[in-house]
């Protein structure tokens, strides 16, 4: 057996350059959680079901559980941390609010990064294509009903003319 | 969850990744979309020394119609099948299969490749290969093979590639007109593996005689089934209702599932029955639409 080699690799990270050196074994989800601090994205089942570790990998929504660090290499991510403020929510995030979408708040990161992607390709959703676009996503709380409502309001704020995300 | 440590290897070209292949042999594992392997490694069910990664190989993404056939590269995302205007036109059943599998987050990394190369009976694309006929092309130090899908898949988790071989194209005869296909997954939540899952294509004439038909099984048995005996059958006979139902209950007994925590064999043999009634029904309702 030969030794395991570190490799060396650089991406964008909400936005910033990173630079770091891995092992190949490290999944993307342990990276942006233990190396980068972002603890927005969630490790929830582990196993490529449940959507709490959704992040944006060039724009498409993916497992960060199920991925290895060095596959990102070169790569755009996107996080939860990209998202709004404390100060100045996301529509998506003040849609989870108003709408009560959420209850226990384990898979909301993920959700709304499910959400955040399909509104960036389909501002305009019908309700199908919402349950569509966070069919890869698990609740156990809400049962889904106020998340749609969520990302609708969110779909509508975006869309208004006045005001701009 | 964390894999056993391994060495990591990026090729850029095809040869480049064959020669690393024949250099580790058994100890290597090709990773294309990794949304089987990797959930496998994490688990400890696989534990390759060495992973070669071609996701950085050129040229093995696109969906084409060419001299007779649709080519679809191996390192195509599930994904972009849904959203390929080819496929949306002219290929229902493979439309309907891409929307079935997992979910959107595993699709937007999973590829056509690496679900019929993984190996895996409770895969939906082996079904829907075997249904449409399909050629899968193996590359290795030789050149190019084509290797029928029939047979492709040995025994659970084995296929007819080589160790030095790497899956690169999947070619599918373009069905003539009045041609039409469908799947049906029975599955118990977005995401999970079919409990059971049929696939059909079928070619009839203006008289709604079948000219051709083809029927895959996911999920019940030791590998993808071709349910041959049923498309034997349905080959110059007309798609009603009684020739559909007989058709429906050959497929039934070339299905060999066993009992798991997704329902009792005897379960998942009648479900075949319906499913293939529907999934025929269907596809002679798309057929007879195309003009």
């Amino acid at each position: 057996m030969t030794t395991k080699k570190v490799i060396d690799i650089t991406l964008k990270v909400n936005g910033k350059d990173r630079a770091a050196a891995v092992e190949p074994r490290l999944l993307l989800v342990h990276f942006i959680r233990e190396y980068l601090g972002l603890t927005g994205t969630h490790i929830g089942c582990d196993t490529t079901n449940c959507g709490a570790c959704t992040v944006l990998l060039d724009g498409r929504p993916v497992k960060s559980c199920t991925l290895f660090t060095v596959q990102a290499d070169g790569r755009e991510l996107r996080t939860i941390e990209s998202v709004g403020t404390s100060s100045a929510l996301h529509p998506l995030q003040e849609g989870f609010k108003e709408k009560h979408g959420l209850q226990c708040g384990f898979c909301t990161p993920g959700m709304i990064m499910s959400a955040c992607a399909l509104l960036e390709k389909k501002p305009h959703p019908t309700e199908e294509d919402i349950r569509w676009g966070i069919s890869g996503n698990l609740c156990r709380c809400t049962g889904y009903q106020n998340i749609v409502k969520a990302v609708q309001y969110a779909a509508e704020k975006m869309s208004a003319p006045s005001t701009q995300a | 969850m964390i894999p056993r440590a391994f060495d990591y290897c990026r090729p850029k070209t095809i040869p480049e990744a064959i020669s690393l292949l024949q250099q580790h042999g058994d100890a290597a594992k090709i990773l294309s979309g990794g949304q089987s392997l990797i959930p496998m490694m994490k688990m400890r069910l696989a534990q390759p020394d060495y992973l070669i990664d071609i996701n950085q190989i050129a040229g093995l993404e696109y969906i084409k119609e060419d001299v007779g056939y649709l080519k679809i590269g191996a390192l195509t995302r599930e994904a972009d099948l849904e959203t390929s205007e080819l496929i949306r036109s002219r290929y229902p059943l493979i439309l309907d299969t891409a929307f079935s599998i997992a979910d959107p987050q595993v699709r937007n990394l999973a590829t056509v490749g690496g679900n019929l190369a993984h190996g895996d009976p409770a895969n939906d694309h082996p079904a829907t290969m075997l249904a449409l006929n399909a050629e899968v092309i193996a590359t290795g130090p030789n050149g190019q093979r084509s290797i029928s899908i029939k047979d492709f898949f040995i025994s659970l988790f084995a296929t007819a590639l080589e160790a030095n071989e790497i899956l690169t194209e999947i070619r599918i005869p373009i069905p003539p007109a009045r041609s039409g296909g469908a799947y049906f997954k029975l599955e118990r939540k977005v995401g999970d593996f079919a409990t059971v899952g049929v696939a059909v294509q079928v070619t009839v004439d203006a008289k709604a005689i079948c000219q051709e038909a083809g029927i895959g099984l996911t999920n019940v048995g030791g590998t993808p089934i071709k349910a041959q005996h049923a498309e034997d059958f349905l080959r110059g006979k007309a798609l009603d209702e009684a020739n559909i139902r007989q058709a429906a209950s050959l497929a039934a007994e070339d299905a060999h599932p066993s009992s798991d925590l997704r329902g009792p064999a005897e379960y998942k043999i009648a479900m075949v029955k319906e499913l293939t009634k529907r999934a025929l029904t269907k596809a002679l309702n798309r057929a007879s639409q195309e003009r």
